[in-house]
Parts: C-alpha cells; sequence; structure tokens
C-alpha cells in the first residue's frame, strides 16, 4: 500500500479556530456575557489579570477574560502580548502609596493607630457557606453603609516605627529602575528588578514559596506591618513642563511586612522589611510578594542562603506564567525528530550490548 | 497588518536585536542577553526565533517556516501564517528559494548558500544547563572556556554505556572558543554547521538570550579521540523517495509492528519524488 | 635553604568587621614542603589559607607565586581566568568535607578525570587509564570507578578527593583539615597515605590543621597562630619539643594532657 504523507495543517488549525470560537459562545440560549459585565462582577478576576498581565486597563483585561474564556493565564498572555505593542510615551512619577484614598488598611502590629484600622470590602470574615440566594439573578443587593476613611490621617505604619529607628531605613535611590519588559534579567538582581519580577509574576507560585518561608524553608519571622488597598493617583512630568501633572488612578493593594533582624557586628538589632505591591485588589499576593521579597534578600542582611524562596535566581527565572506556561505546554509540540534520534540510538545501543 | 508595524515588531524594538544580533555574530557561539519581548505567540513555541526573523525580515525577503523538517506541521503553519499576515512577504515550502529559514529541530537537507539565513528556535541556550543549573556559573565558565565539566558528562556515557549516548541537542565547540548548544536538531544535522556558507542565527525568547555562527566558520561536535562523534539515524532508505541520506521519521502505519521511514524534510523528498526517485513504499508522481 | 620560595605572603592584614583575623602575617614556603598551620579555631588559619589561595583577599599585603618557569605572580592582582587555570592545574585544593569539592552525581572516574579534561586531554582511553592509576594510588578498588561517591564511605571520599586533586601532579596544596570528622583508625591511614603520596611527588602543602599530632606526623615546618597573628614559627620537632612562646607551650600542653 503506498504511503501518504500526512497533510493537512493549515486546515487543521482553521477548523480548531473555528470550534474553539463555537466552544466560547456555549449554549446560543444564554445571553452572552458582556465585557462590561465581566469588568464589573468578576472584579477579583479582572485585578490578577491585569497584575500578572502588568497592564492596568480594566476593560481589556475584561476582554481578555472573555477571549480566553476565563483562563486567567491565558487571558494575562492576551494582555502581555497587547502591551508589548503599545508606544511608551512616558514614565510616571513613583506613585504615593502614603495619601492613598483608603478602602481598606489593616494593621497586625498595632491594635489601634493613626487613622485606625478599615476593614474595607474583605472575604476575611464571611463564612465560607455558598450562597445559594445568588443563584437568582435578580436578587437584590442590601445597601451597605459608607463613611469615608480619613486618608489624612494615615500614615504608613511603616513610617511610625521608621520614625524611632527601629525598622530598617527605605533607601532612596536616584537611580532609574530597572525594567524587565525591556531588558533581560542579569544577576546579581537589585531590589527594583527584583520587585518587578514579583509584581508581575505568578500568584500561586509566590504563594508557595511564602508560604515555604513560614513552614520553616528560610523563615523571617514575619509580622504584617501593614495591608491597605486603595486608590492612588499616577502622575507624569514632561520634560518640557517642569512639573508632575495627574494623569489617573489606579486600584493599587500595598503590604509591608515587617521581619525580626538580630543584628549583626555592625548593625543593632532592628525590624527588616519585606514589600509587596500588587495592582488592584489583590491582597493574597501582595502579602505572599512581601514574604518573597524579603527571603531574597537574605543574603544582603548576611543570612544563610538555603530555601528555594532565598535563592534569588530561583525565584526569579521561575515566577513569570507566561513564561512557565508557554514553555511546560510547548512539550505538546512535535518532537518526532529528536524522539526519533533517540529511539535509533536506544535500539543502537541495546543491539550493541547484545552482541 | 492594521495597528502593527512591519514584521509585528516596533522598529526599535528590531534595532535593539539587531544589535545584539550583531555583537553575536561578532562572537561567534556566544551567548549575548537582549531585551525579548512578548509576543503573540507563547513561550518555549518560537518566540526567540519570531523575533530574530523579524529583525532581519525584509518586504523582498522569502521566507520558509518548519517544524521537525516539514513544512506542514501545525506550528510551521502557524508562524509562517503570522509573517504573511503582519508582514505580507512571499513564503514558500522550497528550500532553495527561502532567502530567510525559521526552524525548529532540523537542518534542511539541501546545502545553504551565502545569500540565506537560517533562523533556529532555541529552547534552551545553555548547553551547559543539565550540569549547572546557576547561570551566574555557567556564565563564569563560558567566560574562563571552563568547559572540563562537558567533558565529564561525555565521559560518564562512554562509561556507562561504551559511548556518547547524546543523539540531539548534541554540544558543539564554535570557532574552538565557545561552548554552544546547536538547539535540538538530531545529531545528525550537527555536521552541516560546520562551515556553513549561510548566516546562521539562535534566537532563545524566554531565555532572553541570542547567538550566532557567522558563514564558514568551524562548528565541531565534542567527541574523545578514541570516541569519535558520529550521526544516528535509521539504517534504511526514505520509503517514499528511496533518499539514502536524509534523515528520516519513523511512521507507525498500523498496529500490528508496521514502520515506515520516509523523509523528515517533506520539501527535500517531495523534490526528490517530483525529480522521479521512488522508494519501496511510494508511487509514481503523477505529471503535473 | 638556597631554593628560591614558591609560595610566599608578606605583610598579611585583613580584618572582619573590628576584629582582626589577620594581623601582620609573613608566610614562606619551599618546593616540596610541607608547612603546617595550627592553632585553634578562630585564630585565622582557615583565613589565612584561602588568602594565600587567591579566594579572599586581604585588606594589605601581598602574596607571590612563583610558577614553573621562574615568574613571580602576585597572586591577588591575577587576572581572574589566570588564577582559575592556576586553581585547576598547577595547584590543588582539599576541602575538610569531601563533598565540597566532589561531584556527587558523577562517577568515581569521572571525578578524578575531570581536572584532566578541563586541560584538554580528550582520549578517553588515557583519561580513564589516569583515573584508575590514581584510585590505586588512594587505595581504592579498581572495581568501584564507575560508583557514585554516595556510596563510599568517609574515609574513600577523602581518598577519592585527593585523587581528584592530585590527578594533574600540582606543585602545590592547600588542605584544610583534611582528616577532620574521621575515625581515628581511618585518619590514620589517610595520614599515612598523604605523607607518601606528597614525599613521592614532591608536592608543597599548606596544610590547617587544628591537632598538632597530625601536624607533627607531616609537616616539616610548623606555624602557631593565634587571634590572627603567627605567634611562633619553625622545624616542626622543634617548636613541638621546645616551644617558646606560652600560647605553643600551652597548645602542646593541652595536647600531652589528653
Amino acid at each position: 500500500m503506498a504511503y501518504v504523507a500526512v497533510k493537512g495543517g493549515e486546515q487543521a488549525i482553521d477548523n480548531a479556530h473555528a470550534w474553539l470560537a463555537e466552544e466560547r459562545r456555549g449554549d446560543i440560549a444564554t445571553p452572552a456575557l458582556s465585557v462590561r459585565q465581566i469588568e464589573e462582577q468578576l472584579g477579583r478576576s479582572v485585578d490578577r489579570v491585569m497584575a500578572e498581565g502588568s497592564l492596568y486597563d480594566r476593560e481589556l483585561a475584561a476582554l481578555a477574560i472573555k477571549q480566553a474564556q476565563g483562563d486567567l493565564i491565558e487571558a494575562a498572555f492576551l494582555l502581555r502580548a497587547y502591551r508589548t505593542t503599545l508606544p511608551r510615551f512616558a514614565h510616571s512619577v513613583a506613585v504615593e502609596t502614603g495619601t492613598m484614598r483608603i478602602e481598606r488598611r489593616v494593621s497586625a502590629i498595632f491594635k489601634d493607630l493613626p487613622g485606625g484600622q478599615v476593614l474595607g470590602p474583605t472575604y476575611d470574615y464571611t463564612h465560607r457557606l455558598l450562597d445559594f440566594s445568588l443563584l437568582d439573578d435578580n436578587a437584590a443587593v442590601s445597601e451597605c453603609a459608607t463613611a469615608v476613611a480619613n486618608s489624612d490621617v494615615m500614615p504608613r505604619v511603616p513610617d511610625i516605627l521608621g520614625d524611632e529607628g527601629l525598622l530598617e531605613a527605605d533607601v532612596v535611590s536616584s537611580r532609574e529602575p530597572g525594567d524587565l519588559t525591556r531588558e533581560p534579567l542579569t544577576f546579581p538582581a537589585a531590589r527594583d528588578v527584583r520587585l518587578q519580577a514579583l509584581a508581575r509574576g505568578d500568584e500561586g507560585f509566590l504563594l508557595g514559596l511564602g508560604y515555604s518561608t513560614q513552614r520553616g524553608y528560610g523563615g523571617s519571622h514575619p509580622f504584617a506591618g501593614e495591608i491597605r488597598m486603595g486608590e492612588v493617583s499616577v502622575e507624569i512630568e514632561p520634560a518640557e513642563l517642569g512639573f508632575s501633572i495627574d494623569i489617573g488612578d489606579l486600584i493599587l493593594t500595598e503590604c509591608q511586612m515587617v521581619n525580626q533582624f538580630t543584628g549583626s557586628k555592625t548593625v543593632p538589632p532592628q525590624f527588616t522589611r519585606g514589600y509587596g505591591l500588587v495592582f488592584g485588589f489583590g491582597e493574597r499576593k501582595a502579602m505572599a510578594m512581601a514574604l518573597v521579597d524579603r527571603a531574597m534578600r537574605a543574603s544582603e542582611l548576611g543570612e544563610d542562603v538555603t530555601a528555594p524562596a532565598q535563592n534569588v535566581e530561583f525565584v526569579l527565572y521561575h515566577s513569570d506564567n507566561i513564561e512557565a506556561t508557554g514553555f511546560v505546554e510547548h512539550l505538546k509540540l512535535p518532537h518526532y525528530v529528536d524522539f526519533q534520534s533517540e529511539l535509533q540510538n536506544v535500539r543502537r545501543m541495546r543491539q550493541e550490548a547484545a552482541e | 497588518m492594521k495597528g502593527y508595524n512591519f514584521a509585528y515588531l516596533d522598529e526599535q524594538t528590531k534595532r535593539m536585536i539587531r544589535r545584539a544580533l550583531l555583537k553575536a555574530v561578532a562572537i561567534p557561539g556566544h551567548q549575548v542577553p537582549f531585551g525579548s519581548r512578548e509576543m503573540p505567540l507563547p513561550y518555549g513555541w518560537g518566540t526567540g526565533g519570531i523575533q530574530v526573523t523579524a529583525s532581519v525580515l525584509g518586504p523582498r525577503d522569502v521566507l520558509k517556516v518548519i517544524d521537525q523538517g516539514a513544512d506542514d506541521t501545525t506550528n510551521a503553519v502557524s508562524i509562517r501564517r503570522f509573517f504573511a499576515l503582519t508582514a505580507g512577504v512571499a513564503t514558500t515550502t522550497a528550500t532553495a528559494e527561502a532567502t530567510v529559514i525559521q526552524t525548529r529541530h532540523r537542518i534542511p537537507e539541501k546545502q545553504l548558500r551565502e545569500d540565506q539565513i537560517i533562523v533556529y528556535q532555541v529552547p534552551q541556550p545553555e548547553p551547559l544547563f543539565r550540569l549547572e543549573s546557576s547561570r551566574v556559573e555557567t556564565k563564569r565558565m563560558h567566560g574562563l572556556a571552563d568547559y572540563g565539566l562537558m567533558h565529564v558528562k561525555l565521559y560518564e556515557d562512554v562509561a556507562r554505556f561504551g559511548q556518547i549516548s547524546i543523539s540531539y541537542d548534541y554540544p558543539v565547540m564554535v570557532n574552538e572558543r565557545y561552548l554552544m548548544s546547536p538547539s535540538p536538531i538530531p545529531a545528525f544535522d550537527n555536521p552541516k554547521m560546520d562551515m556553513m556558507p549561510a548566516l546562521q542565527l539562535f534566537g532563545a525568547g524566554r531565555e532572553k538570550r541570542i547567538y550566532a555562527i557567522p558563514p564558514w566558520t568551524r562548528v565541531r561536535s565534542l567527541d574523545f579521540d578514541d570516541h569519535p562523534f558520529r550521526t544516528i539515524n535509521a539504517p534504511y532508505p526514505c520509503g517514499l523517495c528511496g533518499a539514502a541520506d536524509s534523515y528520516l521519521d519513523e511512521v507507525v502505519t498500523d498496529d500490528r509492528g508496521g514502520r515506515l521511514f520516509v523523509c523528515s524534510d517533506t520539501d527535500h523528498c517531495a523534490e526528490r519524488r517530483a525529480a522521479g526517485h521512488v522508494g519501496t513504499d511510494g508511487f509514481q508522481e503523477a505529471a503535473e | 635553604m638556597t631554593e628560591p620560595t614558591l609560595l610566599s605572603g608578606r605583610g598579611l592584614n585583613l580584618n572582619f568587621g573590628a576584629i582582626p583575623a589577620l594581623a601582620d602575617v609573613d608566610v614562606d614556603l619551599w618546593p616540596g614542603e610541607m608547612l603546617a598551620i595550627v592553632g585553634e579555631s578562630g585564630s585565622g588559619k582557615t583565613t589565612l589559607l584561602n588568602v594565600l589561595s587567591g579566594r579572599v583577599a586581604p585588606d594589605r599585603g601581598i602574596v607571590r607565586y612563583r610558577d614553573p618557569a621562574g615568574q613571580l605572580h602576585d597572586v591577588h592582582a591575577m587576572p581572574a581566568p589566570a588564577l582559575r587555570t592556576l586553581h585547576r592545574s598547577d595547584w590543588g585544593f582539599v576541602h575538610q568535607d569531601p563533598r565540597q569539592n566532589l561531584r556527587m552525581s558523577v562517577s568515581a572516574g569521572g571525578n578524578v578525570g575531570e581536572r584532566l579534561m578541563a586541560r584538554g586531554a580528550r582520549h578517553y582511553g588515557d583519561i580513564r587509564g589516569a583515573a584508575l592509576d590514581w584510585l590505586a594510588q588512594v587505595e581504592i578498588d579498581a572495581g568501584r570507578i564507575d560508583d557514585l561517591p554516595r556510596t563510599f564511605s568517609g574515609g574513600m571520599l577523602q581518598r577519592l578527593q585527593i585523587a581528584r586533586t592530585l590527578v594533574t601532579h600540582p606543585r602545590l596544596v592547600f588542605m584544610d583539615e583534611p582528616t577532620g570528622g574521621l575515625d581515628v583508625s581511618v585518619q590514620a591511614r589517610l595520614l599515612d597515605l598523604i605523607r607518601s603520596l606528597v614525599a613521592r611527588l614532591r608536592i608543597a602543602v599548606v596544610l590547617v590543621t587544628h591537632d598538632i599530632g597530625v601536624a607533627r606526623l607531616l609537616a616539616h615546618r610548623i606555624a602557631v597562630m593565634q587571634r590572627g597573628r603567627i605567634v611562633e614559627t619553625g622545624l616542626t620537632d622543634q617548636v613541638l619539643d621546645d616551644p617558646r612562646h606560652p600560647y605553643t607551650q600551652l597548645l602542646v600542653s593541652s595536647v600531652l594532657n589528653t
């Protein structure tokens, strides 16, 4: 029988895409999900996709989620691939989280503090019971009490400690921060670059690593000094103007971990910091990020580097889920040429061993 | 394509990549870090090769894309479409007609020419990564040309198996200076790299490295004097075209152990069949 | 001695914070000689070894090495590639913990052959021959050549490390407590082996040990360190039989009393 070589890749791809589109839409008897609905009602997904996609645009993130059928890594990937084509007009001035318009602000290290504890819209104290009333699309939502937090009297908790010299000072640098989206990662990687990698990194990966530091793999005795979430202004300073102008607002979650440090021969004991900052409402990730940031400072602080979370190279090379998913999933691409050479190799070696 | 620059990447990015390419050509086999961009295709699926191709492609170029030697594999189709869409360049499956060939895992059988460029997709540019996981350390080893460790791997192979057991991604020394990964091409293709008339460019998008072999450069596969480098191929002629010197894929034809060995380079095989060569499992091409 | 020195340190100073790890240390080593640096832990002897071998730079002072052609090199001013080449050919380093030096996932033969291959050896048969020869010299059974080090006992690991280090016939080897952590009977055999190999190959050795007994058995000369200073130096028998410095007297008497 004559053999005809396999062909049809072009047709197969077209068919697969058509099928995908049909599946994405689902049963047409059900109304289509609008991008606006995703933006409004799946806000935490939108936040996560913006954070890992490294682009603050709620509508595009919602679109990506719709296009990816809710696969959030796929959605972040779509956003990244779009972001990379955008022209860069300006750099923002560093955002000032100290003047954040607070929606949530809690500190685990003080019972009360200037500005108070503000719970905000949190799941923390909900009972995780399925709420069957949500099965009804038209269930009424009772109005919540609102009071605007007075952001003017909400100093950042580390600043309170810092005033006493108990907490290591933040190092102010005039150096232009690194940018992983423009320059490849090199080592030693400075903290600005490390933080950028973590901020773009996969929430699950950071969560696991942060968790491992609490279980004895590079522990640092963390306290959640402060977690704050709210809106900050983004300003740019066009060279021709000489002063900064407000171009919009972002919602950010910031976590400042306060960690024990026993001191060294030259430095008396004081607390050190781990820092997390994430787009949108990303408290879990901001906390994990702060733990991992602190763990990666082990070598700088003269601690032994033994745990995965302390290994800067390991963490930074594996935190990006777009890189990770691509490479893991590329295993499904054909590898038959390499496999064929292995096959012949093993056959030959078995044959020679038998002789 | 509306809303995008020629060949997708903006010109600044292309210039940055070309600077990395120039450096790579000037230091054959040396891995040059570059600001790899996020591409609309996943990492590990050829983002490095695509960025290199996008940076060297001009409107008059003719592009060929292969994966596993074939023009018709889905990933090759997808990348070829990407450039047809974003650059509007002519594409071909004929090796001889192409000016730029992007490849994954193979080098075409037909000898490449001085006016051609071959772009390899590279999943892992670091040839030492299985032996030393820290890139800080491997960078130092390359800097000092400290490659004893690679030979230890070969020694271990011979001690265990009586022969070097690497069958693909077989490490090479470029210009007797840098140890280099040839990308996961079968060792069968390694000799084609040596003194190749065409420019060879390598792009690793996820790992953010570019490297190159200029035309007419010595590329030596590592070995021992008493265990010289050997290529591996199935010991049959191609079932379709009868070629005895091309790399073969193994096709399972039934569930009773039936096997057919055919050229992995589909263009090579088709060309031979068009010229009237027939293998034992082939059939005479109808005159077209 | 009429021969020129192989390695010499002059005016070596190094502080860790406020603590002087090395204070005005002068050292000389002649070809084929074994010099023991003894002292308690924290006396600065390992720091001195690291400074002499170019692994740690001193705050002040200079270390000079004379190559086979008679050329003097300022060890801490050498370019990194040259120092690395030195370390994998003319020099060797034997660690207290052999796992620091050995590749635990590579066979014994591969471990011994690595330095030869790093130096350009490309004939498998020759490399394997040299590995077999060296395994025999360190009394490891030839049948173990393809075994992984993790199947070896502590004493065998240390002997394998010595074979791996000496295979390139270095002129100078630095040893950091090579018998530390081994049983007494295993120690004795290892000391014997080191002594005969070093004498036969005429290798110069800088040996760091806290064990006066080890120094007495192996070393031609001895330098006694205390708080970063060399407080007494001389021929081994002379120093140990007739210690001048009170600290040396204390060290020697503490050994006698145990």
